[in-house]
């Protein structure tokens, strides 16, 4: 996983809330095995007027150029600004891989759905979540200012814009250091293979059928 | 002691350790898998040079890719090499790294996961269970722990037996009274969805309690814990009862002899204490819900049967008229028109939601002796596994739909999510009994209404919604 400190990032608005993952990334690209190559398909049906295959040149596809993704002052974007409810709906993970291999490291949303908000962290996005009143003001502030970034550090937890006004964001310590470190949460958890195997061992004792076949 | 919810026995029961940020290890007991989300969790085994901790708690089947029909043919039904592919590389990594269970394609008992998890004994109360599928949570109806997760926990539990969580809060839905003729477990869910939203449950893990809950049959219990997703929660819950026990006993992988004994013991006492508290409570009157349709493209657009399709105008938040708008423009709906007033093209009946035996036979007393409208261009019955198709043809259901215009299909998640060939064209309108009516879910720009399978049968033989009551 990629490690994230932190980014001075030129921000992206999606206007509208619940931004389901059939809409991130649609079912049709999930026949894939792989882990990487979606972020051509992000946001598929909204970006294009054709409709998507996988393994599909998206280079020449027709645009649907009134989508944000689609306007050029937004190219090379690494937040992406959001509304509630922000990767509602299935459990797949093809959706963060489809936003950060698009690009993005960092999602700002007053609220997120949970399956998404922590498949985010193992693939080294940040989610951050911030009160409305404070994403409704990155939005004027984003419509307002060509070139509008955001300078997001890991570390201080904290999001700043370029007035200098800044607001902190809450993070778990344990999904602060995985994340700044890139590390491979399995790797981290096989450290407590004995805990896990004397666990097993109590449980096992306990209810007998659950190891029964 | 403190009295504890059902959700802190299930979570205290499998800690494994806990970091002084509240971040756990839990420990899983039941790992579901299917062809879409796993090959990347098999490869990073692979790259590491891991193997599975306990092979033996994966259940597996292939799902979401599989056609639904066809299966004669040289080539299975199976025409985009794609899909063929990713089947297969779950057959491969089964066969690599070891399975409890595994129903591949084209088995006498495959089907949808959530399906026949629990047709054999798979789902336990007390369990902890897993899938890369946000529908994990129909498991719940048997008070098990069960939610989905994305593939770098299928690789994680794979390789480690644990997952890295943090608790949840507790919600408590309890819908008291009896519900009227007509409705049913999916009208109740889809309501309680309507009450609390698409993101009223985040953060939580929601308990269903209430006389109407404990009257709904196992089948029913798994159609209300499935769409506790759709109102934002990851699981859903319901404590087990007699009921639970009745359907279990004898499936193939339940408990037998002194086990069952004993774990019946132990399964009694997964309820909510008396005196246990949860972080919020939401309370429905059961004989107030009346049947359900959904209008828009999210789950919490829905409305009783007798309603009109919303008016932006009279929404005075500016960001939820515009929601509405967008969505009766996708829906290709004009404001204040009758639910009843609206006409469908194509009616799917099936899913991890509604595809089980009870389901198919509230389809089919509706079809019986009568004939899908000619406005209707197909009507997909899809059962949820081999074993629930084995039954419906036993009791003769599948001649009841042939006979109405229906077409019997072989199980899978078909038409639910479009993976497989069974879809909708742009524009299509569709009366459907999955769980997700998201722009594009069933097929690029196709249109979903989602409703109770009675009332999707109803909607294919009138051709436009009805009220099953007046059928």
């Amino acid at each position: 996983m990629k490690a994230f400190t932190q980014i001075n990032g030129l921000v992206c608005p999606l206007d509208r809330a619940n931004v389901d993952t059939d809409a991130i990334i649609p079912k049709q690209f999930l026949k894939s095995i792989k882990r990487s190559g979606f972020g051509p398909y992000l946001f598929d049906e909204w970006r294009y007027s054709d409709t998507g295959q996988p393994g599909m040149d998206c280079t020449n596809r027709p645009l649907k150029k009134d989508f944000v993704l689609n306007q050029p002052r937004f190219k090379n974007a690494q937040v992406l600004l959001a509304r509630d409810n922000f990767g509602c709906g299935s459990s797949r993970e093809h959706a963060p891989w489809a936003i950060e291999d698009y690009g993005f490291r960092v999602i700002i949303a007053p609220s997120f759905a949970d399956i998404f908000f922590g498949n985010c962290y193992k693939n080294g996005i940040l989610p951050i979540v911030a009160s409305s009143e404070i994403v409704d003001q990155l939005f004027r502030e984003c419509a307002a200012q060509k070139g509008y970034k955001l300078r997001v550090d890991l570390e201080t937890q904290t999001v700043r814009n370029p007035a200098g006004e800044w607001f902190s964001f809450d993070i778990t310590p344990h999904r602060k250091h995985c994340l700044k470190n890139g590390l491979d949460e399995i790797g981290l958890t096989l450290q407590h293979a004995d805990a896990i195997r004397a666990f097993e061992a109590k449980h096992r004792a306990a209810q007998p059928w659950l190891f029964a076949h | 002691m403190t009295d504890k919810t059902l959700y802190d026995k299930l979570w205290d029961s499998h800690v494994v350790r806990e970091e002084s940020d509240g971040t756990c290890l839990i420990y899983i007991d039941r790992h579901l898998m299917h062809e879409v989300t796993s090959p990347q969790a098999f490869e990073g085994l692979r790259l590491a040079g891991r193997r599975p901790w306990r092979a033996s708690s994966v259940v597996a089947t292939a799902d979401h890719n599989t056609p639904t029909d066809h299966w004669d043919d040289a080539d299975s039904g199976l025409k985009d090499p794609i899909s063929r592919l990713q089947i297969e590389t779950l057959d491969a990594n089964i066969k690599d790294f070891g399975a409890l269970v595994y129903f591949p394609f084209k088995h006498a008992n495959q089907g949808i996961i959530h399906v026949i998890g629990p047709e054999n004994g798979a789902t336990l109360p007390g369990m902890t269970v897993v899938c890369g599928d946000s529908h994990t949570s129909t498991h719940g109806a048997f008070g098990a722990l069960a939610h989905g997760i994305g593939t770098s926990e299928v690789e994680h539990v794979l390789a480690t037996q644990t997952l890295v969580a943090k608790r949840s809060k507790r919600m408590l839905i309890k819908v008291d009274g009896k519900v009227g003729a007509g409705v049913t477990a999916k009208d109740i869910a889809l309501a309680i969805i309507g009450k609390i939203g698409t993101a009223g449950g985040t953060g939580y893990a929601i308990e269903f309690g209430g006389a109407a809950i404990r009257d709904l049959s196992i089948e029913g219990r798994m159609t209300v814990c499935n769409l506790a997703i759709e109102g934002g929660a990851r699981a859903g819950l319901i404590a087990p009862d007699d009921k639970t026990f009745e359907y279990l006993k004898g499936r193939p992988l339940a408990p037998k002899g002194a086990d069952w004994e004993k774990a019946v013991a132990y399964w009694r006492t997964l309820t909510t204490d008396a005196d246990a508290k949860f972080d919020a409570v939401v309370e429905l009157d059961a004989a107030s819900i009346q049947p359900q349709v959904t209008w828009g493209t999210s789950p919490e657009q829905v409305l009783s049967i007798g309603d009109r399709v919303p008016n932006p105008a009279n929404e005075a938040d500016l960001q939820k008229r515009a929601g509405i708008e967008r969505a009766l423009q996708y829906m290709g709906l004009a404001a204040d028109t009758p639910i009843t007033a609206i006409p469908v093209d194509k009616v799917f009946i099936g899913s991890c939601t509604n595809s089980r035996i009870e389901d198919l036979r509230a389809a089919a007393v509706v079809a019986k002796g009568r004939q899908k409208a000619a406005t209707v261009k197909q009507v997909l019955v899809v059962p949820g596994s081999g074993i629930v198709k084995r039954q419906a043809e036993a009791e003769g259901l599948d001649k009841v739909f042939v006979a109405a215009g229906f077409e019997w299909r072989e199980p899978g998640c078909s038409m639910c999510l479009a993976m497989n060939a069974d879809r909708l064209e742009p524009g299509e309108r569709c009366a459907s009994t999955s769980n997700r009516n998201f722009e594009g879910r069933q097929g690029a720009g196709g249109r979903t209404h989602l409703v109770s399978p009675a009332m999707a049968a109803a909607a294919a033989i009138a051709g436009h919604f009805v009220d099953i009551r007046n059928f």
